[in-house]
């Protein structure tokens, strides 16, 4: 079969072939080789080394905004799944109307990042006009409003994962455990966070990720106001590109410090994964 | 008996109250698309009254001055015929790679898994230049750029499940005398339809949501919705409360619609979507 298939390549693989090289491997050689040279216009790159990757460092508002996404990641991660977790464990109850609260908490997260922000953006300063600021007035309701967004947005998405991996757990399990006399939250320790751990692997990764990724939602909300302090990563590099003449290659080389960071976590968690594979 | 029915009526009155707080957000928006934008931003929490009430003026805004219609139209073009070209496409790539093994076959599915870890401001800069310099910065040139940068998950999913299903029912009909492609549509491809739909559904997501690849590429001349919004703030100096909450309002509701009738397909589409990712 594979011999016959073969001759097929023209037909099967390259129209989606020809797709994937025109938008994702040209664009992504092309950044890495464009981040070691200083252009304007593609065409006239001149090589300047690492000077790119220096003056990204030497800008004080790169350093910034990783602090800033660092601590942002943080403390929505931890928001987002202690929410989830806990929706999830109320959810795996039978409650009459168990699906009806499930697809409240699943909405925002189809809603897109650009309506999300300014929705939230209405309601934050309308809580916040009694008091004579605004949003934009200090960087720390910024950041607590990006943090009230995510959460908002992921918690039902972490939730739907929690909850398949609660289903998951064998019965017998759970009333062995209530038979011998486990309370409440002796169960939750001790036998459905241990079974739930893949669930917990993927929310982790999902969370971790979509927060260092986060641009539409940070975009519209803040849009890194007051003077780039609540300026995220993706947004920092978006502004380094377009808000800023001759800086196309420092926005490059932020971009590819960006991808290794994103894509070291990736592989870390990957990793952790598997380990936990093997062991089962 | 009684204790337990206790606890679970604490547990429903609990979850209760969560989703009002949930959906709050959303029926605030709602509320303040019917009121003069002066009053949004002085009382965003008042109901409207018969001095702030609009009746749909911004509604009227929205949709006429704004173009919410020609945005909506855009954004449902883009969608739906990008999903259907990820569909096709890297459904009849993942089954080549994963039944030719070749280093060729190997380095594809090495590259395309690859894709998936890598941010879209990598690329951002360098992709709108190609995109530019093949004339693809329109509607319809857009949906080869998705087709292209959701090859990759779209590809691993496929693969992952095809990997699962047994060489012998293909290799019976093309015994039979079915040629590869009468093969991949008539006996691979209808056992692929659960997988299609996860991909579709997680496509659709996040290009009826996407903002930043369609505004590099096709800019304003061809606003998709989520272009439009983001352009009442940029556009119209002072930002007008009204329109901008009418075209939430209008921007939610396709969104809802959607949610309301595939539910089922969406929730189960993410939890497939999540254990592959």
């Amino acid at each position: 079969m594979q011999n016959t298939l073969k001759k097929y390549f023209a037909l099967f693989a390259l129209p989606g072939l020809l797709a994937f090289t025109m938008a994702f491997v040209v664009p992504f050689i092309m950044g890495i080789v464009l981040s070691f040279t200083q252009f304007t216009t593609v065409t006239n790159a001149s090589w300047v080394g690492l000077e790119n990757y220096i003056r990204a460092f030497q800008t004080p508002d790169f350093l910034n905004s990783l602090w800033f996404t660092v601590k942002f990641v943080i403390v929505s991660v931890l928001t987002i799944n202690i929410l989830s977790f806990f929706l999830s464990l109320l959810l795996t109850r039978s409650i009459p109307g168990t699906n009806g609260f499930r697809t409240i908490f699943f909405l925002p997260n189809l809603i897109g990042g650009i309506v999300l922000g300014y929705i939230w953006q209405m309601i934050l300063n309308g809580v916040l006009q009694p008091y004579g600021v605004t949003l934009t007035s200090n960087p720390t309701y910024g950041f607590w409003g990006l943090v009230i967004l995510m959460t908002w947005q992921m918690t039902g998405y972490m939730m739907v994962i929690y909850v398949a991996g609660i289903q998951n757990i064998p019965r017998e399990l759970l009333e062995a455990a209530e038979v011998d006399g486990a309370g409440r939250w002796q169960t939750i320790k001790n036998i459905i966070i241990p079974a739930i751990m893949p669930s917990v692997t993927i929310c982790l990764f999902l969370t971790v990720t979509n927060g260092f990724k986060l641009f539409d939602q940070n975009l519209a909300l803040t849009a890194g106001a007051p003077s780039k302090q609540t300026e995220m990563l993706a947004l920092n590099i978006y502004n380094t590109f377009y808000g800023r003449a001759g800086w196309f290659g420092v926005g490059q080389a932020k971009a590819v410090l960006f991808f290794i960071l994103v894509a070291a976590i990736a592989l870390i968690q990957l990793q952790i994964t598997r380990k936990r594979e093997v062991e089962q | 008996m009684i204790r337990m029915k206790k606890s679970l009526w604490g547990v429903s009155a609990l979850l209760f109250i969560l989703a009002i707080l949930f959906l709050s957000p959303v029926l605030i928006v709602l509320m303040n698309s019917f009121k003069g934008r002066l009053f949004i931003s002085n009382a965003p929490f008042a109901f409207p009254d018969e001095n702030t009430f609009a009746r749909l003026a911004n509604y009227y805004e929205g949709i006429f001055k704004i173009g919410f219609f020609s945005a909506f139209g855009y954004s449902l073009f883009i969608t739906v015929f990008s999903v259907l070209a990820i569909i096709l496409f890297t459904s009849m790539l993942a089954w080549y790679i994963t039944r030719v093994k070749t280093p060729l076959t190997r380095l594809i599915y090495f590259a395309l898994v690859f894709s998936m870890i890598v941010p879209f401001q990598m690329v951002m800069f360098t992709m709108s230049k190609v995109v530019n310099m093949l004339h693809l910065d329109t509607p319809a040139g857009l949906i080869v750029v998705y087709l292209g940068f959701g090859a990759g998950l779209a590809s691993f999913m496929f693969s992952g499940f095809i990997k699962s299903v047994p060489l012998a029912l293909e290799e019976a009909a093309m015994i039979d005398g079915c040629s590869p492609p009468r093969t991949f549509f008539s006996v691979v491809f209808p056992m692929l339809v659960p997988t299609a739909i996860t991909v579709a559904i997680l496509n659709a997501m996040w290009i009826w949501n996407d903002y930043l690849l369609p505004y590099l590429t096709i800019g304003t001349n061809h606003k998709t919705i989520p272009i439009a919004i983001q352009y009442l703030r940029g556009g119209y100096g002072a930002v007008d409360m009204g329109a901008m909450m009418a075209m939430l309002v209008l921007a939610m509701i396709p969104v809802i619609i959607f949610y309301l009738t595939c539910q089922k397909y969406i929730i189960s589409g993410v939890i497939a979507g999540a254990v592959k990712g």
